[in-house]
């Protein structure tokens, strides 16, 4: 990391931290689950819109988590199970042997 | 002499019992299980004691929602159980994929050129292997919180009462699962190979 980007980050952080309404990435990271689930009351979800817009970090991770979850349905959801070709004759004749 | 309980169809005129009705539903509910537990044997065993409960409980049945779901949601949680019999439901570490933040606590994050679609990600056999085979590598205490919330849409009180842990828990569990996820899968969503 150059000099340069150290001292944004430092100057990033500092502002987060101490300016009244704002948020540190690392609070906002707690915020996640509530906003995307719509939990946070009204002014919390302002604070995380706000650090939103003024934090490339954040917006670019926020997109991608969401894009996890997308992804996550579409690979394992309805339609998408691997339903095994093989079930044993065995099993089967197991389970139907286990009615009484 | 016949149990008329046991006799009684269920739905679509369908014996509990019927063998019919066995070979109908028995591969995705081996899927299923194979999905939760992870171990083939385990998932067949799983398999045949959610057909036993489902013949002891099927008087139960009162067809408020389809013979398959009620038969999905006994296998879930016979698969919860066998995976609360074998300890693996206890809370694993995960931390080395969780996000990361410097000493001013901004977080650490690569720039994002591109993001890959859903389409493109699942346009892939091979993409599609790797979301499900990464999904797999995270620990069974996120894996399956992450699982039954996203995936089988069960809400956070449910998930809670299934896995008999807090709903704060929950949530705490879920969001790292889906953190962690997100790292793990960087290579394909950053559209690196998709290019």
């Amino acid at each position: 990391m150059t000099t340069k980007n150290r001292l944004m980050r430092r100057l990033k952080g500092t502002m987060l931290s101490r300016v009244h309404g704002m948020i540190t990435c690392r609070e906002f990271e707690e915020f996640v689950l509530g906003y995307l689930d719509g939990e946070l009351p009204a002014q919390q979800a302002k604070i995380f819109d706000w650090h939103l817009r003024i934090c490339r970090e954040c917006r670019e991770y926020l997109a991608a988590y969401k894009r996890t979850i997308e992804v996550g349905k579409a690979v394992l959801g309805p339609g998408h199970e691997p339903v095994p070709e093989d079930v044993p004759e065995d099993l089967i004749k197991a389970v139907l042997n286990s009615r009484k | 002499m016949p149990d008329p309980q046991r006799e009684k169809p269920v739905d679509s005129g369908i014996a509990i019992d019927s063998e019919e009705l066995v070979r109908a539903n028995i591969g995705w509910m081996l899927a299923l299980a194979e999905r939760l537990l992870r171990d083939r044997g385990l998932a067949e065993d799983v398999v045949q004691e959610s057909f036993v409960k489902a013949y002891e409980g099927s008087a139960g049945f009162e067809g408020r929602s389809s013979l398959e779901s009620w038969l999905h949601r006994i296998t879930v949680n016979t698969a919860l159980s066998k995976l609360r019999q074998l300890k693996r439901l206890a809370e694993q570490p995960i931390d080395e994929n969780l996000p990361e933040f410097d000493r001013f606590d901004c977080r650490i994050e690569l720039p994002w050129s591109r993001l890959a679609s859903v389409e493109e990600v699942m346009e892939s056999d091979d993409t599609r292997r790797r979301v499900y085979e990464t999904i797999g590598e995270l620990p069974d205490s996120y894996r399956v919180v992450l699982w039954l919330r996203d995936i089988e849409e069960y809400d956070t009180s449910e998930v809670a009462t299934l896995l008999g842990i807090s709903k704060s828990n929950v949530k705490v569990r879920l969001h790292r699962a889906r953190a962690a996820l997100k790292k793990l899968l960087e290579p394909v969503l950053r559209a690196e190979e998709l290019q």
